[in-house]
């Protein structure tokens, strides 16, 4: 790779790294703003205007705080669990395409930081990873709250990936291809082209499975308030809790990302051909991205705020038992049809 | 005997969940838009309704005599034995013959259960609308005579938290009301 190519992708990671960073404090001021809205009250409005500095005070006050290792700890891996959550929850941004290829340089940039061909086998295998950091963390903090998180959440993991993964099969069937850019560029064209119109099973198993997934209500049985004090980081203070509230958030950042590429047609305008309008197309294209983007970081947040928490038995009779056969079904379905309409 | 409840049978609209989930939604975005009722405190503040009893106050005749004849009917019956009256002749010509000397309201040992206004045959003592008058001393918190006039004067004509310039001069207030 020469020198200028290797500059825009430095440049992208920067952008894209910066965005998702900035995105993650926007949702822990929207989270609380939210909140408050729905519940009639007013939320955090002191700190600049309309409250929108507060993320950056509570940053300083997470900084400030005493860093407690309790003891009894098992030390190395207490420490490494925190990394070991948050930066997966960032690498998984890579490959998402934001938008269409622009030409920069007289060079052809896309969009994307890494198009990668298995790329929603790396998001996948990278969430996955993920839950690593919450069972070591449970594990290692040797308290019974957090082992009882970890323990829960190695479980919803194992009951939900399944019904995710086999629901972003159909998408797969219907693109041909693990990579995103494609599955977007399929979804582009008429006007009900997404493939939420194609694929609504798939899209409502996969947006359930993306709950259990970032440990959201009504699945967050992992950090469950009433019944686990903090669940999996009720032993982390200070910048290593920030930590942990960081990774969620980028997770949601990246599932809510992720959701719009599969089945919303990704940075696709309905019924505008961005990649032939040049600039302009390209500032539509993430534009509108940004916009599904943030309709499902706010759709985490309504929910969280409506429905009440699952059960454990419940949670695994949903995963097992509706999610697993439905997506099953739906890939038979999907395959039965395209195996038909080749044959034609 | 028993009455026999049917259980309501989920039909398989109902068993999708799907229609009742975005009732659910549904539900929490109106409540997004609602108005809020959040009273951000310093700011703004809250106006009680007629009959709160918050501070207490000494009412004057039109013409400025104190209504009180130091009866002390109001510290009889006080139950938490707040009010320290010490009575003397009237100052005035025509009139009533007893006055209050001194009128001492210990605010520390006071419940507001208005049983005073309730027991003042002249209806002198009376309590306002006044919530906040926290202070940083003990000694502030006892209320003497020329205080409770103050506060009459205060509240005589509309309700404190209402009057056009509430809130700006309100903390200047708060310590020097008694």
């Amino acid at each position: 790779m020469d020198f200028i190519g290797f500059l825009i992708i430095c440049v992208k990671v920067l952008v894209v790294f910066t965005a998702t960073m900035l995105t993650v404090l926007m949702m822990v001021y929207a989270e609380r703003r939210v909140s408050a809205f729905m519940q009639g009250r007013l939320g955090p409005n002191r700190v600049g205007p309309q409250g929108l500095l507060q993320p950056i005070a509570d940053g300083i006050k997470f900084l400030m705080k005493e860093d407690i290792i309790p003891e009894g700890v098992n030390k190395p891996i207490y420490l490494l669990a925190p990394a070991m959550l948050l930066i997966p929850a960032l690498m998984t941004f890579a490959v998402i395409p934001f938008g269409t290829t622009i030409t920069l340089l007289g060079r052809e940039v896309p969009l994307q930081v890494a198009d990668l061909n298995v790329g929603i086998l790396y998001i996948l295998a990278l969430t996955s990873i993920g839950v690593y950091g919450l069972v070591l963390a449970g594990w290692a903090s040797n308290s019974k709250y957090s082992l009882i998180g970890g323990l829960r959440s190695s479980a919803q993991l194992i009951s939900y990936e399944l019904a995710m993964g086999l629901s972003v099969v159909s998408v797969i069937l219907l693109a041909g291809s693990l990579k995103l850019n494609v599955i977007v560029e399929d979804q582009q064209g008429y006007l009900l082209s997404w493939n939420v119109f194609k694929q609504p099973v798939a899209f409502l198993i996969f947006l359930v499975a993306v709950y259990a997934e970032t440990n959201r209500l009504p699945f967050d049985l992992t950090e469950a308030e009433q019944e686990l004090v903090g669940g999996y980081h009720t032993e982390y203070s200070s910048m290593k809790f920030a930590m942990f509230f960081t990774a969620e958030y980028a997770n949601m950042v990246t599932a809510a990302a992720l959701t719009v590429t599969l089945f919303f047609g990704g940075w696709d305008v309905p019924l505008l051909n961005e990649t032939s309008m040049g600039a302009l197309g390209a500032i539509l294209s993430v534009l509108s991205f940004i916009l599904k983007t943030a309709f499902f970081l706010f759709l985490f947040i309504w929910v969280r705020w409506t429905f009440p928490r699952f059960r454990y038995d419940q949670l695994m009779k949903l995963g097992w038992k509706v999610m697993l056969p439905l997506a099953l079904i739906n890939i038979f379905v999907t395959g039965g049809y395209l195996t038909l309409t080749s044959l034609r | 005997m028993a009455t026999i409840v049917k259980s309501y049978e989920p039909t398989f609209w109902d068993k999708l969940y799907l229609p009742a989930l975005a009732k659910g939604l549904a539900v929490t975005l109106k409540h997004f838009f609602r108005k809020k009722v959040t009273i951000q405190y310093p700011d703004e503040k809250y106006v009680p309704p007629d009959g709160y009893r918050g501070l207490h106050r000494l009412n004057k005749y039109p013409d400025g005599k104190i209504r009180c004849v130091a009866c002390e009917m109001c510290s009889a019956a006080c139950p938490a034995d707040c009010i320290h009256i010490i009575p003397g002749p009237t100052p005035w010509e025509d009139g009533k013959e007893r006055y209050p000397v001194r009128f001492d309201i210990d605010l520390l040992r006071c419940i507001f259960c208005g049983f005073c206004e309730m027991a003042c045959p002249e209806e002198a003592i009376e309590l306002t609308e006044i919530y906040d008058f926290s202070n940083y001393t003990r000694d502030d918190l006892l209320i003497d005579k020329e205080g409770l006039l103050g506060v009459y004067e205060l509240t005589k004509d509309t309700n404190y938290y209402s009057r056009p310039n509430a809130g700006q001069e309100s903390e200047a207030l708060t310590s020097d009301k008694f």
